[in-house]
């Protein structure tokens, strides 16, 4: 089964700053990027199993987007969810897309 | 072997012991000093007239060392092994070390015991009570430490005479040429400088001193007179000992320090090493490790030492290295800026012999180690060496000769242990850490090494953080966008973001999270609260120089009681509220600021608090109202962003019990006002604090402080405190006084403005926050369910309060 989650309303999500949505009893950390990019990644930080990923600073390592841990600071990429300082860590890449002004989650892909 | 017994406590003896101390050794160490306080550093002896306390001069006695202070050894039993004390006493010993010093020579002349001499500081204590009835005083002896005498009766406002015997001053480090750039320098201070003179007798009436006559007839009238004219080894307990004594003075002592006794070493000043009596420092402490060395068993050798001096009296930098002449010399003087240079060479032009640098000392750093080695430039270059010039040195160039550090020994230091800074050089090797004339050859060293030691902040901008904020400030940029597209590439990250947010903070003292700039905050500014392990968040109201009502006691036990949060006392006079959620935060604040609470700024890399004592309101020893000052500190510096946390204290009185000497900028009250020390940090690598100003009064106080901070948001560089920025400013201290109290800059005014801009337009932030629906809007736990909390948030419970479930990770 799978489908779309509305989350939050595509305005509301500021460039740079994450936030967190509740999507079928997960955690899923939601960003917008400087170009108006949206991405979805897990919100759980392997490094501490705290749920703190949507926290962190939202930036670029060589052009690519990432955002970093607020705790200890590793950098995920927010398009592969690969920990770019350790790479055998990483976290889960969800779909997200905007339709009509909304930023929605998929879910069961 | 058990014990050692070291006779005489000056800074050659506390080399000794802490030497013995780093090295573990494990048997007893007794020290037995002649002054009723442990060793402290002479050569900052002058610093004490101007306010430097005795505390600060004195040298950290290493755990587990016996002292025995104001003890005098009167005997030496050689076959025994013991040694009597002046008060019948005795002190068996396995190995004994003689670091007994030297005295100062004072000639056998007429009057001679009215005069004073300038070593210890009972002298200083005597000379400063004489100088308070005295308009005129006279210093005999030209050289290094009568140079540093007469700075000393300027600087309690004597009319200053300087009668050297030598044809010119210093004659031990500099020729006639250099004598007299520098003669012109002080008479240009308003001393009188009296070369080739010698003195006749001192006159004395009922009254006192009145004047030193001189060979030649004429009277110079002085209330005070000062011998500096050399120093004569005490030796007197070896000579009486039938240990073995130089003709002219001094115990003979081998390579190994040890003298005619196998069981008894000597050190310092009294030894005579290689047919040589030192009396610099650096040789001195190379002696005590040597000694050391051999008592733990190891063959370290004493091959004499480097005589090279760099320093700075009476504001003229004087400096000599290696040999005083040679087969053919180039020299440049200018006697109307006053600087005098000379460069002795071999006779081939191919080897560097020495030289004497007067008025301008920069050529010292670089050339000093290329003494006996082949000339690395064109003479007449190298009479202009200073920072600019880069040299390639040899491995065996000896790069700091207080400590006795090649270059090779810092290479391999920076190889293996990968170092990137000075501050960690000075910590591996010892060089740089006492003089600090080598820091700019350390720097060197470290920039040949291959060791990236880019200034970029990160890739996305090619500036250090100083630059940055230059940039910032002089093109009035405002955003993070307008800084990374026209000054550097991609969108930032967790480096540079918080540091940008930083700087238009510290310059425009916006709210920290209006517009664009919450995106570039770390989670704690951007919650406005401390992040911890799991996720939640610590909350701590400021409480002004730890000052607080029951009231207000109250209703912050009343919020942790109703919001279950787990409750700590912090170090800095405050209460930390652990394990709130996002969602919790702005109701916490709601009800603290109802009750009149505002941001503690412990999430903030800004002022976070101003510790104090009780002070003259209650304490019966409390010269000065230190929480008074500290609330006025801690309200004038609120909020205000720096490149990292600030601390501060202040003390009432000289007993420091707020620790203010630990904190970035900490105060300690005077009978006279308030005395400020810089740079000091707990932590990881402990500091003490360093004496700015002393004797401050409250506006003068506040004015430095102001321009400090300034100075420090404006020029240091990311995450970097006040302690490493002030080990890293070029010319350290004096420098930053020149630049703060000076205004040598010009940008004091500057300083001053952007300080009373802040003072102005600080807010509290939390206020605003709870007051703004668009700021709330962020301090939900999901975005889909704002009335949810997070369920992976669970805590246990440990000794009645709230702790955060361990979670196995990795």
């Amino acid at each position: 089964m799978s489908g779309w989650i509305p989350v939050c309303g595509y305005q509301g999500l500021l460039p740079e700053r994450g936030v967190c949505a509740l999507v079928d009893g997960r955690q899923v950390a939601v960003f917008r990027t400087f170009d108006g990019t949206v991405h979805a990644i897990g919100n759980l930080d392997p490094f501490s199993g705290a749920q703190v990923l949507s926290r962190g600073i939202v930036g670029t390592r060589q052009g690519e987007p990432t955002v970093a841990s607020p705790l200890h600071k590793q950098v995920f990429s927010l398009v592969s969810g690969v920990c770019l300082d350790e790479p055998e860590f990483s976290v889960p890449v969800y779909p997200i897309r905007v339709e009509a002004g909304l930023v929605q989650v998929g879910t069961g892909a | 072997m058990n014990k050692i017994v070291v006779v005489g406590y000056g800074p050659t003896a506390h080399r000794l012991v802490e030497t013995l101390h780093e090295r573990g050794f494990g048997g007893q160490v007794t020290v037995i000093g002649e002054e009723p306080r442990p060793a402290y550093d002479r050569v900052a002896l002058t610093s004490y007239l101007s306010g430097t306390s005795v505390e600060d001069l004195t040298y950290p006695v290493p755990p587990g060392t016996v002292t025995r202070l104001g003890g005098r050894v009167t005997a030496i039993d050689r076959a025994a092994r013991t040694v009597t004390l002046a008060d019948g006493s005795a002190e068996p010993y396995d190995v004994l070390v003689l670091a007994t010093g030297s005295a100062p020579f004072v000639p056998p002349v007429p009057g001679a015991e009215h005069a004073y001499v300038y070593r210890t500081i009972d002298d200083l204590d005597a000379i400063r009570m004489a100088a308070k009835d005295a308009t005129e005083g006279v210093v005999v002896g030209g050289g290094l430490l009568g140079l540093e005498a007469a700075d000393a009766l300027r600087g309690l406002g004597l009319k200053t005479h300087i009668v050297e015997m030598s044809p010119w001053l210093m004659p031990r480090q500099v020729d006639e040429g250099g004598g007299s750039v520098l003669k012109s320098h002080i008479e240009g201070l308003g001393l009188s400088v009296h070369a080739g003179a010698g003195v006749q007798e001192i006159v004395a009436g009922e009254r006192g001193v009145t004047g030193l006559r001189k060979p030649d007839g004429t009277l110079l009238d002085a209330q005070i007179v000062v011998f500096s004219a050399g120093i004569r080894p005490r030796d007197e307990l070896a000579r009486a000992s039938g240990l073995d004594v130089g003709e002219r003075g001094g115990i003979a002592v081998d390579a190994g320090m040890r003298t005619s006794d196998p069981a008894i070493y000597a050190i310092g000043e009294c030894a005579l090493a290689g047919g040589m009596v030192y009396g610099l420092v650096g040789p001195c402490f190379t002696m005590a490790e040597v000694a050391a060395d051999r008592i733990l068993g190891g063959a370290a050798t004493f091959e004499g030492a480097d005589m090279s001096t760099k320093l700075k009296l009476l504001g003229v930098e004087v400096a000599q290295f290696g040999a005083m002449d040679g087969a053919l010399d180039v020299t440049y003087m200018d006697p109307v800026a006053g600087v005098y240079k000379r460069l002795f060479i071999s006779d081939d032009a191919q080897t560097l012999l020495g030289g004497i640098c007067v008025g301008d000392a920069s050529p010292y750093g670089s050339l000093r180690p290329f003494v006996g080695k082949p000339l690395p430039a064109a003479p007449s270059d190298l009479l202009f060496t200073g920072s600019g010039m880069e040299l390639d040195l040899p491995d065996d160039a000896q790069v700091c000769s207080c400590n006795n550090v090649c270059a090779g020994t810092v290479r391999t230091a920076i190889a293996d242990k990968g170092l990137t800074d000075v501050p960690g050089i000075k910590a591996c090797t010892r060089a740089g850490s006492t003089c600090g004339s080598c820091v700019p050859m350390l720097k060197q060293l470290l920039e040949k090494s291959g060791v990236e030691l880019s200034k970029a902040l990160c890739e996305h901008f090619t500036y250090s953080r100083a630059e940055l904020y230059d940039i910032v400030r002089v093109r009035g940029i405002t955003t993070f966008s307008e800084l990374v597209s026209a000054h550097g590439q991609g969108r930032g990250c967790d480096i540079c973001k918080p540091a940008v947010a930083s700087i238009l903070a510290s310059l425009h003292n916006g709210h920290v999270l209006d517009g664009e700039r919450a995106a570039l905050q770390d989670t704690n500014d951007a919650f406005l609260a401390n992040i911890q392990k799991n996720g939640t968040y610590s909350v701590v109201p400021r409480i002004p120089g730890g000052e607080i009502t029951p009231d207000k006691l109250i209703v912050i036990g009343e919020v942790a009681r109703d919001f279950g949060l787990y409750t700590k006392i912090t170090g800095g006079q405050r209460i930390d509220l652990f394990g709130a959620r996002v969602e919790q935060l702005p109701q916490i604040w709601r009800r603290l600021v109802d009750a009149g609470f505002e941001s503690g700024h412990a999430y903030g890399k800004a002022l976070r608090t101003v510790k104090s004592c009780v002070g003259s309101a209650w304490c019966r020893y409390g010269v000065q109202d230190s929480v008074g000052l500290a609330i006025d500190l801690e309200l004038r510096y609120r909020g205000l962003r720096a490149p990292h946390k600030l601390k501060s204290a202040v003390s009432g009185c000289a007993r420091e019990c707020a620790e203010a000497r630990s904190k970035d900028f900490g105060i300690i009250a005077t009978e006279q006002g308030w005395n400020l020390y810089v740079g000091g940090n707990g932590g990881f690598k402990p500091r003490h604090a360093d004496l700015l100003a002393a004797d401050l009064t409250t506006e003068e106080l506040i004015r430095t402080i102001d321009r400090f901070v300034m100075f420090y948001i404006r020029t240091a560089d990311r995450l970097q405190r006040t302690a490493a920025w002030l080990e890293s400013l070029d010319g350290g201290l004096d420098y930053l006084r020149q630049v703060i109290i000076d205004d040598s800059l010009g940008i004091c005014a500057e300083l001053d403005a952007q300080m009373e801009h802040h003072v102005a337009t600080y807010v509290d932030e939390w206020q605003t926050t709870i007051d703004d629906p668009d700021k709330l809007g962020r301090f939900v736990s999901f975005v889909n369910a704002p009335g949810v909390p997070d369920p992976s948030i669970v805590f246990e419970t440990e000794r009645d309060q709230i702790k955060p479930v361990e979670v196995a990770v990795r």
